[in-house]
């Protein structure tokens, strides 16, 4: 597989390895523009390594990534940079900078990016802040805030400045099941309201129907099965099925 | 043979650490130059490297200029040498004492905070973040810290060097009973700005030094909050080490530009 002229990002042949253990084995995958790709898997299978890889803050031991067409396995860490404002990236812990307020945390792009205008950034602030429903929250710190207002203060973080891709690791991890399906909506809305590409790493079944238009189920380190939601949800394959039903196999 | 291999892996290890060092400081040295220089940051920075580090440095700075005038005059009272108890004091605090003991007491406090901050950060993600939003740690953490540092660790010195030299005129004088007159002209006789610039030099060393050592510590933290705290202590103890280490080559060095002595 290669990046074609549609493609947002693809990676071929990756492959990671740390130590012994065999992280990433081999993942060829193509996100056309515009489309959601949710990549699903149980814990430990490479999720978010593989995710890391494509925004480039990990180096593969072997293959390619391509965003928008350039291949950026080789780059130089100030050469990423500015690749790397295209896409955003919601990590799974949030990763607030817990010295800002929740205001300077979501206006850190725009002042990277060089808006020095406090109106611009003021209004734009707000704007991104009205999107996820945190109006009234400025001024308050990272620690006074719960686990989904922190999720939804770096969904705002990353979309303020309209990246061309968002990477979105475990976005429901360790929420309630109304504030999860409050940041679903999220994604879906930042996805029609921006027509952003979106690749969503998530062990939640319901956020990967809610949002996905195609699913990658990653099983030890490889792609296991590609298509689309309603495919995986009819597949025969009990691994999948597993997975899909949250059987382990145990007994009592 | 365990012994060679022993000194090769120690040897390989300093190395090893000596060039991650000097890849960071060519990281910002690079930093410095290319990209803007965040000033709110710097200013920041300095705020906490030196402006809250004043305490600290006024109690050492006074109290090692007190306790080494009482012990000078001691033993220079049997010899009747009173008088030069202000120029002993004086020439050390300036050469030696100012500068080492301000970065010690620098590398424990602000090393330590730098370390433990960048650490966390690390730990948290907070740097990945940063990276992933196109900025590059070294540019928004270690560049301001080490300008701030610059700025701070010279006048830190000079004021530990100004309070030592104070404290100890104070304990000869008011309490050891040395003549004012003779302390003061044999003080002024034997120190000049060569001994100034020495210990500002020193200290601006010094700076760097920590800065380095300590964003380096913070920048490579892992393991939570297990490899926080280690990186702290390292940070602490590694800073320390390498300004005595340091200190006596430079001392050797700048011995040549700013000679003791009249």
């Amino acid at each position: 597989m290669s990046s074609t002229p549609h493609s947002m990002l693809a990676v071929k042949g990756l492959t990671k390895q740390i130590g012994a253990q065999q992280i990433l084995r081999g993942i060829d995958l193509q996100v056309a523009s515009g489309e959601t790709l949710v990549i699903i898997g149980r814990s430990g299978s490479g999720k978010s390594v593989l995710l890391k890889h494509l925004i480039g803050l990990m180096l593969p031991t072997s293959g390619e990534v391509f965003i928008e067409g350039r291949q950026i396995v080789g780059l130089t860490e100030r050469q990423l940079l500015p690749i790397r404002k295209t896409v955003g990236m919601m990590f799974q812990g949030c990763a607030l900078f817990d010295a800002m307020t929740v205001e300077e945390n979501v206006a850190f792009p725009l002042r990277e990016a060089g808006e020095r205008n406090p109106e611009v950034i003021r209004a734009k602030v707000a704007e991104a802040l009205d999107v996820v429903d945190l109006t009234g929250h400025e001024q308050k710190l990272p620690v006074n805030l719960s686990g989904g207002m922190k999720k939804r203060v770096a969904l705002a973080r990353v979309v303020i400045t309209r990246p061309n891709c968002v990477l979105y690791d475990e976005p429901t991890a360790g929420l309630d099941p109304v504030v999860s399906d409050s940041i679903n909506h999220l994604i879906r809305r930042m996805q029609k309201r921006f027509g952003v590409t979106s690749i969503v790493v998530t062990h939640d079944m319901k956020c990967a129907g809610h949002v996905a238009d195609k699913v990658a189920f990653l099983h030890e380190g490889a792609i296991y099965f590609y298509g689309a939601f309603a495919d995986l949800l009819c597949s025969p394959d009990t691994l999948i099925q597993d997975f899909i039903q949250g059987r382990s196999g145990d007994t009592d | 043979m365990l012994l060679l291999r022993f000194l090769g892996s120690t040897a390989l290890s300093l190395f090893g650490y000596l060039g991650e060092l000097l890849f960071l400081m060519l990281e910002t040295a690079r930093s410095v130059v290319t990209t803007p220089i965040r000033w709110r940051l710097t200013l920041q920075q300095i705020l906490e490297v030196g402006f809250r580090s004043q305490l600290v440095v006024i109690v050492t700075g006074a109290f090692t200029g007190a306790v080494f005038a009482a012990q000078t005059y001691f033993q220079f009272h049997r010899l009747s040498m009173d008088t030069a108890v202000g120029a002993v004091v004086a020439v050390s605090m300036f050469r030696e004492l100012g500068p080492v003991l301000t970065g010690l007491m620098v590398a424990g406090r602000v090393g330590a905070a730098m370390s433990a901050e960048i650490g966390t950060m690390k730990v948290t993600e907070q740097l990945d973040a940063l990276r992933a939003l196109g900025v590059h740690p070294v540019d928004y953490l270690v560049a301001p810290r080490m300008i701030a540092m610059m700025i701070s660790m010279p006048m830190l010195v000079a004021e530990c060097v100004g309070i030592g030299i104070a404290a100890g005129q104070f304990v000869a004088v008011k309490m050891m009973g040395v003549a004012e007159v003779y302390y003061v002209t044999y003080m002024q006789k034997f120190t000049a700005l060569r001994d100034l610039e020495m210990a500002l030099t020193k200290g601006f060393v010094f700076g760097i030094l920590i800065v380095f050592v300590a964003c380096n510590e913070g920048l490579k933290s892992k393991e939570g909050a297990v490899g926080v705290g280690r990186a702290t202590t390292d940070a602490v103890v590694i800073g320390s080490l390498m300004i005595l280490i340091v200190n006596f080559f430079l001392t050797m060095v700048l011995n040549i530009f700013f000679p003791a002595g009249v």
